[in-house]
């Protein structure tokens, strides 16, 4: 263990009680803060000392606190998941603070992700554009073919699998100015139909979860390449302009 | 033809319209800047050419209304874009850092665009409603003065004597070139087309451009507010 000087530090916490009441910030203090310690740590800390004090903890989401279940979802002075690029927000480590700072702490703001308490939102949304068309049929009628056994461009397999990496955690969302979806969207249409497997359904499934992306609430894209910057997986807008393409092209195509 | 209603109230079809009237704007941009240009040479060759644009039927009856059409879509959905988007994000963050992910321009689009319309509503009631009246209201198809010259050179030199006129001319081309600045590179991404081959080639040419033409404008105002007595 390094010796540290711990961080004292002044929280600004969104608090609310439930999806119907009205929110507002609250002002905490923190003292001898690690550091080394992650931001969810020092959350907990933070909950520990509130739990002591008699009151409420902080609701917030978290899972895996390793980056890959896309659950923890602040909205951290000014920037999804904080500062740091390519993190999640249980990537991102005390260190990058100074002593005597002021961290503000949100939830994602988008009218398609409602407040469920404090942090937490309801990203139900994502799981219904994903029901909409974000997989591929399976009709076992016979034998299914080994996935190995169909060649696939090498440059084609490595961009599918780039796009397969976004987690859902919705920084994009939560980043755009618009509350725009597209590329949490986009990489979810990218990652099937650059596949031979994703292709068959390419044109419903496109148009399918885009219908549902504007019906849920999210806002249009301007191309600000905000999302982009705040991705903790790096999802290209490659992967919007393709989903452009397919969407018109199976828009003109399509049945 | 209801997949054609579908497409276009989809969020990703306005915007590939959106990116559709602002490619035919910037292609308009273009030529309005050749024809402009040659009056800081030759007020003979602006004139026959703002002739010919004048009275030509395939830019008048085509490419016009093509124009009015791209304009007045480009602002109508961009005001509805911008409210849809609004309305996407009901309660504002407390804390908001913008400018670590993304240009002032890309995200203020909507007030580089405002300033542009003022500018558009100005510039139609100096030259456009008057061009309509002489020609279509009064039947006056000649083009020329009493004194039986052209009369275009000189029409638009005498709305450059004003300095809050070109002033305003001024502000607005720089307001245009922010907008382009952020909308050129914007409009291919909207209709889809990126490469990894082109688009840096895209973006460098979409620089050179929001800031060349602009820059011609309001190098073409100051000259005549300069030069003209
Ligand atoms: C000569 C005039 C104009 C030109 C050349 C022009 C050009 C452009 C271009 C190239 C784009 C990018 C399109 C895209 O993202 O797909 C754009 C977007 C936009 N324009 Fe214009 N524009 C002009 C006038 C205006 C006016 C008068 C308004 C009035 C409100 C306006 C409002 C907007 C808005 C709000 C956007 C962003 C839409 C979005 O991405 O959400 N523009 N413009
Ligand atoms: S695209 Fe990136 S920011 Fe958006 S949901 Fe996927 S991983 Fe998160
Ligand atoms: S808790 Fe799973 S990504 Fe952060």
């Amino acid at each position: 263990m390094s010796a540290h000087k711990g961080l004292n530090l002044t929280l600004k916490v969104w608090r609310q009680q439930s999806q119907k009441e009205k929110g507002q910030m609250e002002t905490y203090q923190v003292s001898d803060i690690s550091p080394d310690s992650s931001f969810l740590e020092m959350m907990d800390i933070l909950n520990e000392q509130l739990i002591e004090e008699g009151k409420e903890p902080v609701a917030f989401d978290h899972d895996c606190r390793e980056g890959i279940c896309g659950m923890c979802s602040m909205y951290i002075n000014g920037e999804a998941h904080g500062p740091g690029r390519g993190i999640t927000t249980c990537q991102l480590h005390m260190r990058e603070f100074n002593n005597g700072d002021t961290i503000y702490i949100e939830p994602w703001r988008a009218k398609a992700f409602p407040v469920i308490k404090d942090l937490m939102v309801d990203r139900s949304a994502f799981d219904r554009i994903m029901a909409a068309g974000g997989f591929v049929s399976v009709n076992t009628s016979g034998n299914t073919q080994d996935a190995n056994a169909i060649p696939i461009e090498k440059h084609k397999a490595d961009q599918a699998f780039d796009a397969a990496t976004c987690i859902g955690c919705g920084a994009c969302v939560a980043s755009c100015k618009n509350a725009s979806a597209m590329l949490f969207v986009s990489a979810k249409v990218s990652q099937f139909a650059l596949l031979p497997q994703g292709q068959v359904e390419a044109k419903e499934r496109v148009q399918n979860m885009v219908k549902v992306m504007d019906e849920e609430g999210f806002g249009n894209c301007s191309n600000t390449g905000a999302c982009e910057v705040e991705c903790p997986k790096g999802i290209s807008l490659d992967n919007i302009a393709r989903m452009n393409r397919e969407y018109l092209s199976a828009s003109i195509k399509g049945e | 033809m209801s997949w054609v209603k579908n497409t276009f109230s989809s969020s990703i079809g306005r915007k590939f319209a959106m990116a559709l009237s602002a490619l035919f704007l910037m292609f308009f941009l273009l030529q309005h800047f050749a024809i402009n240009i040659t009056s800081v040479f030759s007020a003979e060759v602006f004139n026959d050419l703002s002739h010919f644009m004048g009275t030509n039927p395939v830019v008048q009856f085509a490419l016009q209304p093509i124009l009015i059409i791209a304009v007045v879509y480009h602002f109508v959905m961009g005001f509805v874009l911008e409210a849809k988007n609004k309305g996407a994000r009901e309660v504002k963050y407390a804390m908001n850092k913008g400018q670590a992910n993304s240009t002032w321009f890309s995200r203020n689009m909507i007030y580089s665009g405002l300033v542009v319309l003022a500018f558009l509503a100005l510039h139609f009631y100096d030259f456009w409603i008057p061009e309509i009246s002489t020609k279509y209201i009064d039947g006056d198809m000649s083009g020329l003065m009493a004194n039986g010259d052209f009369r275009y050179y000189e029409e638009m030199v005498e709305k450059f004597h004003d300095p809050l006129r070109t002033g305003f001319y001024v502000l607005a081309f720089v307001l245009l070139a922010m907008h382009l600045l952020h909308g050129f590179q914007s409009a291919f991404q909207s209709i889809g087309a990126r490469h990894p081959k082109y688009t840096p080639g895209i973006k460098k040419l979409g620089n050179i451009f929001a800031i060349a033409i602009p820059a011609g404008f309001i190098f073409i105002a100051l000259f005549h507010h300069l030069t003209s007595h």
